[in-house]
């Protein structure tokens, strides 16, 4: 398998959380009392500026969501997922693996160790985000499972429960929501099981409490809340596919050359910049390029959107 | 005399509701329809409509635009049908219509995608924006054309014609609505279906209209 992915970004590059926290007050005036030695803290010397990754504030990460087992509106999960219970929880892994079984989520996490990864989040609505998980690499998970000769996918579910989620009583997808990955492409150090953020607990309307975290790809393939990995032989349904497969394709790769039927997708808004914020263009492969064109060598990437 | 006093045990109310409705000058809904809008971009401006400001001003101008289309065009079958009689306002639900319509096109122009070039390439590339744009174009003449002047100097039949402009109007902006949501959302179709059923209202008279 690949080397284990290195982060260049640390913790040293996190924007303080207080200082986000605090972001709107402090613009509204108290800047000055807080020195230059924050306000310098805050500011990032990148190599490349498009690569710059400055970390969206806590509320901007935490109140604009995409879950739909929530309600489609994008305060509707911060405003209901809180009903959804995330302990006790388990994994269900299945499938072409030597251990199948029932893992729990304090088994998974006893094997492996929590990491920060600093990504950009794009999604396929034209708009992004940088967000400072904490997590660990699906491929250590995946091993531990014991991928057999004949697994060439995983297909992941979210949890469905109408008791808790009053999304569901809407038919807007086929529920439970599906999302899944080529084996190489789950195996690639950059793909992260997430279970925090800010190195808090990840809030339940970002995907508590485990989440799956692909940041080359538009966000929906992040499927959250996850209670069902399995390791199959062909490529598994997934639930945006199933509503549209022209419009979501298996791959979903960030490609600003791919427009979406009804977005084009050479450049998005960065959430947080308020009324005037300037749109910026859209990076291949979301800026993981170096990263992960290899993994599509030889592919026509506009057929195998 | 209007066919809600004439059905036999017809209800008080709407004689109730007319003589109320004529008190109501039709002007104070510009100045509600220019609160608003304004308040809305004032929340945008501060926090107020969350951390994306842009798309929340966007679906707000365009959920009002196309509550008070359906407004518009409900007060001739409840006229016909009901004998509430709303016609003094509705110029001013028609015009405010419009403001409300080019807020949203401006705050998706402007705001939202922000080039020249990229505002032309989704106009002909994707359908629902296409489909959007026209419905704003139909309206235009209707704005332009909403004032006893333009009635007089074009003749009221004339005036009648053009003005049924509203109606693609309203089926492509519920269109555009039902087309832009992602996966199978109710709210757009419920849109969709008061539109229908009010064009629908249009296609025969009400029954025993003359009585």
């Amino acid at each position: 398998m690949a080397r284990r992915y290195t982060s260049k970004l640390t913790w040293d590059d996190v924007t303080p959380e207080h200082f986000y926290l605090n972001r709107r007050q402090i613009m509204a005036g108290a800047g000055g009392l807080l020195g230059a030695g924050l306000i310098g803290g805050a500011a990032h010397a990148q190599d490349d500026p498009r690569l710059a990754l400055e970390p969206n504030s806590w509320e901007d990460i935490t109140t604009y969501n995409n879950y739909y087992e929530f309600g489609t509106g994008k305060t509707d999960p911060a405003a209901n997922a809180h009903r959804l219970t995330t302990s006790p929880w388990a994994i269900e892994i299945d499938g072409l693996v030597d251990n199948p079984g029932t893992y729990s989520l304090a088994d998974i996490l006893s094997e492996v160790e929590i990491e920060e990864r600093i990504y950009r989040l794009r999604c396929v609505e034209q708009w992004s985000m940088v967000v400072p998980w904490n997590g660990f690499e699906l491929a250590d998970l995946l091993n531990r499972a014991g991928v057999q000769e004949g697994a060439r996918y995983v297909a992941f579910q979210t949890a469905m429960r109408p008791e808790e989620m009053p999304g569901l009583r809407v038919p807007v997808l086929n529920w439970p929501y599906k999302e899944g990955l080529r084996l190489d492409e789950a195996m690639h150090p950059l793909t992260i099981m997430a279970t925090g953020i800010y190195g808090r607990d990840i809030p339940n309307q970002n995907g508590a409490p485990i989440r799956l975290v692909v940041p080359w790809k538009y966000g929906y393939k992040s499927i959250k809340s996850i209670v069902r990995i399995s390791l199959v032989a062909d490529q598994p349904p997934t639930s945006w596919g199933e509503y549209s497969a022209r419009e979501y394709g298996f791959y979903s790769n960030v490609n600003p050359e791919v427009d979406h039927p009804r977005w084009s997708q050479a450049s998005e808004r960065l959430i947080g910049g308020g009324v005037f914020s300037r749109n910026r263009p859209t990076l291949m492969f979301n800026g993981y390029e170096e990263e992960v064109a290899s993994l599509y060598d030889g592919m026509d990437l506009a057929e195998f959107h | 005399m209007s066919e809600g006093q004439a059905r036999p045990g017809g209800m008080q109310l709407v004689p109730a509701i007319n003589t109320a409705m004529r008190r109501v000058p039709g002007w104070l809904l510009y100045i509600l329809g220019a609160a608003y809008a304004g308040w809305l971009f004032y929340l945008g401006l501060t926090g107020g409509l969350g951390v994306e400001p842009i798309e929340a001003l966007e679906h707000e101008y365009g959920n009002v635009a196309l509550k008070l289309l359906l407004a518009g065009l409900a007060i001739t079958p409840l006229r016909q049908r009901l004998g509430v009689n709303l016609m003094g306002w509705r110029r001013a639900i028609g015009v405010t219509t419009f403001f409300f319509v080019l807020a949203h096109f401006l705050v998706w122009a402007v705001l939202d995608v922000q080039t020249l070039g990229a505002i032309w390439a989704d106009i002909v590339k994707r359908p629902y924006v296409t489909i959007g744009m026209a419905g704003f174009l139909c309206l235009i003449p209707l704005a332009v054309t909403s004032n006893n002047l333009s009635i007089r100097k074009m003749g009221p039949l004339a005036w009648r014609k053009l003005h049924k402009l509203v109606y693609p109007a309203a089926l492509l902006g519920a269109t555009h609505y039902v087309w832009l949501a992602k996966g199978f959302q109710i709210e757009p179709l419920v849109y969709l279906a008061i539109t229908l059923t009010l064009l629908a209202l249009r296609i025969r008279p009400a029954k025993g209209r003359v009585a």
